[in-house]
């Protein structure tokens, strides 16, 4: 193809991502956007204008060298985009899928504001996924420097964290609590989303490459604790993410019938409860079910919660019911990720904006029966930015549900600080890191992700394993000591920010 | 990968089994638990570290037969292996020199609380046990628990063994006649419940080991929450064990209830299944002895 002049890469549209129809993917776990063809691909990556100052960049978590890997993905050099891929991020199939590309990088690329950016987000995925399939660009490990390094959590931040220091010849274990390795990417993200063997696929490929050990089934705080590590290990990051659940301070959150977003996601996610009972663990599954939340984790308790009543129905006949999204804001504040946002209105899931849950309903048998709520109206806007939600008196009213769950955030868990001491926590339960380094108050222990800023996206916390494990080689490489950990701008980051 | 070392069958449908799990039994204290998982459709469940040996970096755990996982686990053998053993998980007992423990233990609750009883005895206290089951074939650990009881009183719901009596009986003269300054019990929902209303009127401190339905067993998920003069507590992490008079039993017996009908739809698919299993098994030796 010859050299095309800016505006003729401005005059082709952005290319449309194939999806499986949304009435058919009510009854299937599949994955919902299939991903581009080479073709395609190629054709979105013409849009690009290879700006001299791009500003792309500064829109990714992890800097990915946005510019680069689409210079030579259309050109036709595959191998070259993944390596220019590779450079700054190990999962990009991953991250291609889940990231929230709309106000990252496509947000900061300069045709965003002429109409519709790159959609670089679809081609990251693209060449993740060329990558998986065909191997191009084995990843070379520095020769090993023998320091020993202890990962706790193997969720995007620990993940990232050990590659990185994988890469540069440090001997890495993780240490992960549950039986599968990927933390919230295995748990918590639908496989119609994220398919489980991509996660599988990149995780084994990066360990196997870096040497990395995995010890699954330890709970650190109880199976082995932060100080035991340390005695251990030269250096430990901690990546434990945010996952205990917070629940609703309203009666009859006990009810049987109610539960939250990450018992319901475990069960279906790391579970397979949707293959119940050619696999063990069960999940009831309402008729009418209420999701309290609209961020990430509620959209896909909802299109989960879906695809469950509808194949309920084709298996069992009757109607597959309604799922509702309860959402104390407006369509406006919305937090979640546009496409699946957009995704599950497609396939019906019912948005009950500017409502909030005042009392969960029980029958007899203490099973829940209904959802009691009130309407609610925006005010000024709050420390958040966003304009306060503020109930309307007398505009109470009772929703018909027989399941409520619980999608209004996490916190960290606390289990993995039992026994350990020096390691300084906010009140909200998050680590004191400090923003440059993510050094805490505790010497040679490291902490990013959601642990340290509360719950928020996959890339972040891949962006702070990075920074965390920059640092940390600076420590194992003998440029500062312990006795230097607080370096002079003691600046702590606490969460909520 | 997790051997099984040694499996015992107590009775019919009640087994324990030696587990190679030296990164749990480094660590493993009386009342803390483990979550264990067959294969790769098996769900995990929570069970009971019931004795352990650091130096062998072995656990003993104990299970009655009652769902499709617990069946299949007791369909293994010494030798195979399960997938998953992690913990120890929950808390510690909280041991200290209290004076005079009853310690209660009914069905397979008494393995749980031989280890609390081992550890209450080695701080000094005086121990009064009394444990119980159903039927004399379904009593289990009489021998152990005697080493670690300064008294033992043993009871069977339909008196084929020792008294016939609930637990709670012989708990209720204890407490009448003797002075007692605190109580464990582990066994069924139901029977601590009855011991939390029996240990009540006395005032006497009452610790229960709760085992509600867990998922994930470490604090994620939320499944296990009960409560605790009225607050939310997980007792995966927070527990597992509670002061049993601010335990809200009607709560936490519902909410065992909540999956009974999954229960007995996959102890029905897994005996059809295996029936299917041993029947191609069958055909499969057949068809070589033909040609043999």
């Amino acid at each position: 193809m010859a050299e095309l002049t800016p505006k003729e890469r401005m005059q082709i549209p952005r290319q449309e991502m194939p999806a499986q129809n949304p009435l058919e993917r009510r009854y299937n776990f599949n994955e919902v956007a299939l991903g581009f063809d080479v073709e395609t691909a190629r054709r979105e990556a013409e849009r690009c204008l290879q700006c001299k100052n791009p500003t792309c960049m500064d829109g990714c978590p992890v800097g990915v060298l946005i510019p680069q890997f689409i210079r030579r993905l259309r050109e036709g050099d595959m191998a070259g985009a993944v390596m220019a891929m590779k450079e700054r991020n190990s999962l990009p199939a991953i991250c291609g899928r889940v990231c929230p590309q709309e106000v990252q990088c496509e947000a900061a690329c300069v045709l965003a504001k002429r109409g519709a950016p790159v959609a670089i987000g679809r081609l990251e995925r693209f060449v993740g996924d060329y990558e998986l399939a065909h191997r191009t660009c084995p990843l070379v490990r520095a020769a090993p420097t023998g320091m020993r390094v202890a990962v706790v959590g193997s969720g995007p931040a620990g993940l990232t964290c050990a590659v990185e220091l994988g890469r540069r010849g440090h001997q890495v274990t993780i240490f992960e609590s549950l039986h599968s390795v990927g933390g919230v990417l295995i748990y918590g993200i639908p496989e119609f989303r994220l398919p489980k063997w991509i996660v599988h696929a990149e995780i084994e490929y990066a360990m196997e490459c870096f040497g990395i050990e995995i010890r699954t089934d330890h709970v650190v705080g109880r199976t082995i604790t932060l100080d035991e590590l340390l005695a251990d290990y030269d250096a430990v990051f901690l990546g434990t993410g945010a996952g205990l659940p917070i629940l609703l301070n309203v009666p009859g959150v006990n009810l049987n019938g109610v539960m939250s977003a990450n018992e319901f996601l475990t069960r279906v996610n790391l579970m397979k409860a949707y293959l119940f009972p050619e696999y063990d663990t069960p999940i009831k599954v309402g008729h009418r079910v209420a999701v309290i939340g609209a961020g990430n984790v509620a959209m896909d308790a909802a299109r989960c919660t879906l695809r469950l009543q509808h194949m309920r129905a084709e298996k069992e006949g009757g109607e597959p019911g309604q799922v509702y999204i309860v959402y104390r804001r407006s369509r406006q504040e919305v937090p979640a990720r546009a496409e699946e946002f957009h995704h599950a209105e497609e396939e019906g899931v019912i948005f009950e904006f500017l409502t909030n849950p005042v009392e969960i309903l029980g029958d007899e048998q203490k099973r829940v029966r209904g959802l009691r709520c009130v309407r609610m109206e925006l005010g000024e806007p709050d420390a958040s930015g966003r304009r306060r939600p503020i109930p309307i008196p007398g505009s109470e009213f009772v929703m018909d549900v027989d399941m409520v769950i619980i999608a209004v955030g996490t916190t960290p868990n606390p289990v993995v600080f039992l026994n350990t001491y020096g390691l300084e926590r906010t009140k909200e339960g998050t680590v004191v890191a400090d923003m440059n380094t993510l050094r805490t108050t505790k010497p040679r222990v490291w902490a990013g992700g959601d642990v340290v800023t509360g719950a928020a996206t996959v890339v972040s916390a891949m962006g702070a394993g990075k920074v965390a494990a920059a640092d940390m080689h600076r420590f194992l490489c003998g440029e500062f000591s312990e006795s230097e950990w607080w370096p002079a701008q003691v600046k702590a980051h606490t969460a909520g920010a | 990968m997790y051997t099984i070392l040694k499996k015992k069958k107590l009775s019919d449908v009640t087994n324990e089994m030696v587990l190679e799990a030296p990164h749990v039994a480094r660590k493993a204290r009386s009342g803390q638990f483990v979550i264990v998982r067959i294969d790769e459709r098996s769900e995990r469940i929570p069970l009971t570290i019931a004795d352990y040996d650091r130096a062998a970096g072995t656990i003993t755990i104990l299970f009655q037969e009652v769902g499709k996982s617990t069946m299949q686990l007791g369909t293994l053998e010494e030798g195979d292996h399960i997938l998953t053993c992690a913990g120890p998980l929950g808390n510690p007992t909280r041991v200290d020199k209290y004076g005079t423990v009853v310690c209660v233990g009914g069905g397979v609750g008494v393995a749980p609380i031989f280890p609390i009883a081992r550890d209450l005895k080695e701080a000094g206290n005086t121990i009064i046990s009394i444990i119980g089951a159903r039927t004399r074939q379904l009593l289990i650990w009489e021998d152990r628990m005697r080493t670690v009881s300064d008294e033992l009183i043993v009871c069977t719901d339909d008196g084929s063994y020792g008294r016939k009596a609930l637990v709670t009986e012989p708990l209720k003269e204890v407490l009448e006649q003797r002075h007692v300054d605190r109580v464990w019990a582990v066994g069924p929902a139901v029977m601590m419940k009855f011991v939390a209303l029996t240990t009540k009127p006395h005032n006497i401190p009452t610790v229960v080991s709760l085992n509600p339905i867990m998922v994930d067993g470490t604090g994620m998920c939320g499944c296990c929450r009960v409560l605790i003069s009225g607050q939310v507590r997980f007792v995966c992490v927070e527990g597992p064990q509670f002061d049993a008079h601010e335990v809200d039993w009607e709560n936490l017996l519902m909410r065992m209830q909540y999956y009974k009908d999954e229960e007995r739809l996959a102890v029905e698919y897994w005996k059809e299944h295996r029936c299917r299993l041993e029947q191609a098994e069958q055909e499969a030796e057949e068809e070589k002895h033909r040609h043999g």
